[in-house]
């Protein structure tokens, strides 16, 4: 096989891994190279260096070691029975790009997934020996996120966490019948084993031992992982039901939800449609819901029979409209709860609210320079001088919010 | 009537130093002139000198934090609004927990577009390698910030990328980092920067990371305004990663599933033979 020049293989693997929704670059412990001996800082929040054309941060370099891959996901642009073109860096390859691409303050650090080839075993000590060479070889002290190889020895998981910022394993899809019939080799037991052996060996990090000897920092920024949205039938309830269960039982940072993109050489398995780019994002909002703003699960899915998210308005609009017996609430009287449930009010709103009305009663004039966006909020609210009268139950108050029907077209 | 020079570079402290003084010694909002960035007060010394220092003066935590950002904002009025804050902070010590006062949200507001510009500096700005030789590695920048942003955000850097030399110049403020040093000098118009072969890598990396079948202009555009494009290496691609991208994912679609390669069945029944062995 002919040798690649670098700029192709970096075109083969950042094309094959843009399928990964997740760049964050956030939440993880603060470093910083003022001792002039290395490179790099994290400071809390990441940074977002650019943004292509789909909307999408680009705050890390996101690739792939290799696209080959001994597996058959059908969902998968890399699968074995796929057709695209394979490349391989060496370790070396990714080293630099990273260092380079750092210096020139392009990126964040560096998101590492890979194809799985030889075995999970020799995929995962490869993803590890880039990690440790960036670490202690570079003195790199930007963000590191690994993406874990399932079924990797349980050891080689323990040193990635050493050097990583964050370790991630995909959940693929919202079931496991789901996981069974597009990503026949992937087991989903094994996966959330992952994640499971993860969260003890962060908790582990965390502990003092009775010496008082702290141990090593483990992925300081917490796991994450990635459900396909639109490839198989699941409903969002389903999905977000999942969601629930993977914050609560694996302390996950964020759950990605990706709508299933049509790829190259795409698997007859699959349709090919375009992905419905809006229920995705209608599940973040959701899920924002369900770990800032106090609603569970079934609240936020009640407004359909069929269990899905309504796509025309978010979904806290569709559970006030749903509950306007709750509304209007007066925003000097009522409790945090409440007010986090009013349409148009984030989470830094209401902490405005609770801080200035302790001083003095609110107008609706004062909302509005607080940051609220009252053409939701105003029908759910009174303030002083505001009632929203026959606005709140009026029968066309959901017609105000979603978008006009549109006409089929013909074909 | 006080004229109060204020320097390009130490805004946050020549200010906070004089609004010490004049508030200490009562001179009310409107017998101030502030003058930023002419040096015509020192020129033709018909400034009053400010009132001596006193110990007395006395302002919110919170304040003092929000002024130190405000200051870099690039409305003239900055420094007044600011001031007449501090005065009315003497006999309303509320005032900032109040977000709906109309003259504090005014000042949030501003506190906000700089700190969106700092955060927007750290993001944008593209270092080329000068390619000097020598221990240390040396990178330039050549930057365009909204506001005033420069000062403020220069110490980002220094924490970030302190084993190599750099400087960021921009119209207003060059700031420079040699052998671990800090320091600002007057801005400059656009250097000469030499070719950089990493930026066609980058490139590269910007068209590949792009999924065509997910076009959200909007969602860029609102991250990453137009203003910012002409210094982003990257920008350049933009337009034609938009205007092919229709035809990409058509071309997808029609090409449709295609058959398996030939070696799959061999790969896939090694797979199985080893799942069945563990």
């Amino acid at each position: 096989m002919t040798q690649l020049a670098l700029s192709e293989k970096l075109a083969i693997l950042s094309d094959a891994a843009r399928y990964d929704a997740s760049c964050a670059s956030s939440g993880t412990t603060r470093r910083d190279s003022r001792d002039g001996k290395g490179l790099g800082s994290t400071e809390g929040s990441g940074i977002c260096h650019s943004y292509a054309p789909d909307g999408r941060c680009i705050s890390l370099l996101k690739i792939l070691m290799t696209n080959f891959c001994i597996y058959d996901c059908a969902y998968c642009v890399n699968r074995v029975s796929s057709n695209v073109r394979r490349a391989r860096f060496t370790v070396d390859e990714v080293v630099q790009l990273t260092i380079e691409f750092y210096r020139r303050n392009y990126i964040e650090g560096l998101f590492l997934s890979s194809g799985i080839i030889r075995s999970p075993d020799a995929t995962m000590s490869d993803m590890v020996r880039i990690a440790k060479r960036l670490r202690q070889d570079e003195g790199f002290r930007g963000y590191i996120h690994l993406k874990s190889i399932p079924d990797a020895a349980p050891e080689l998981i323990a040193e990635a966490g050493l050097y990583a910022d964050r370790l991630s394993i995909n959940v693929e899809l919202p079931t496991d019948r789901g996981v069974k019939a597009y990503a026949p080799e992937k087991n989903p037991t094994t996966i959330r084993k992952a994640m499971g052996d993860v969260k003890t060996r962060s908790a582990v990090a965390g502990e003092r031992s009775y010496t008082g000897k702290r141990p090593k920092r483990f992925a300081p920024a917490g796991q994450s992982t990635q459900m396909i949205v639109g490839a198989d039938g699941s409903t969002d309830a389903t999905i977000l039901g999942q969601s629930t269960r993977l914050y609560g039982d694996y302390g996950l940072r964020r759950v990605y939800y990706s709508a299933f993109s049509p790829i190259p050489d795409s698997s007859a398995a699959l349709p090919l449609i375009k992905p419905p780019l809006i229920r995705e994002h209608r599940l973040y909002q959701a899920d924002w819901l369900l770990r800032f703003y106090g609603f569970d699960v079934g609240e936020i899915t009640a407004a359909r029979t069929d269990g899905n998210l309504d796509l025309d308005i978010e979904p806290k609009l569709a559970w006030a409209l749903q509950n306007r017996a709750l509304f209007p609430v007066d925003v000097n009287r009522a409790s945090k709860e409440m007010l986090l449930r009013v349409p148009g009010f984030g989470t830094r709103t209401v902490g405005r609210i609770l801080q200035t009305r302790r001083h003095r009663a609110l107008r609706y004039d004062d909302l509005l320079r607080m940051g609220a966006s009252l053409k939701k909020a105003k029908a759910f609210i009174t303030a002083r001088g505001w009632t929203p009268g026959k606005l709140t139950d009026s029968t066309d108050l959901r017609a105000r919010f979603a978008p006009p029907p549109e006409q089929l077209s013909l074909f | 009537m006080y004229t109060v020079p204020l320097p390009i570079i130490g805004t946050d402290m020549a200010w906070r130093d004089a609004a010490k003084r004049l508030t200490g010694a009562g001179v009310r909002p409107a017998d101030i002139l502030w003058d930023y960035g002419t040096g015509m007060g020192e020129l033709f010394a018909t400034a009053t000198p400010l009132p001596p220092p006193s110990r007395k003066v006395k302002a919110p935590k919170s304040f003092v934090q929000m002024a130190d950002v405000v200051v870099w904002h690039k409305d003239p009025q900055r420094f007044a609004r600011l001031y007449g804050l501090l005065w009315r902070l003497r006999h309303q010590p509320g005032v900032m927990q109040d977000r709906a006062d109309p003259e504090l949200a005014k000042l949030r507001q501003m506190e906000k577009a700089v700190r969106r510009c700092q955060h927007k500096m750290k993001a944008f700005v593209r270092f080329r390698d000068l390619r000097q030789g020598g221990d240390r590695r040396s990178f330039a920048a050549w930057f365009e910030p909204t506001h005033h942003t420069v000062e403020p955000t220069a110490p980002f850097f220094a924490r970030r990328f302190a084993d190599m030399d750099w400087m960021i110049a921009t119209p207003d403020v060059t700031a420079q980092f040699v052998d671990g040093n800090l320091s600002f000098h007057p801005g400059q118009p656009k250097p000469d920067l030499p070719e950089d072969a990493a930026e066609a890598l980058w490139g590269t990396y910007f068209c590949n990371i792009f999924n065509p079948a997910r076009v959200k202009i909007q969602a860029m555009t609102s991250e990453m305004p137009k203003k910012y494009w002409k210094n982003l290496p990257e920008a350049q691609h933009i337009h034609d990663l938009i205007a092919g991208a229709e035809a990409k994912v058509r071309k997808m679609q029609e090409a449709g599933p295609t058959i398996p390669p030939e070696r799959v069945q061999k790969i896939k029944d090694q797979l199985r033979k080893r799942q069945n062995d563990q």
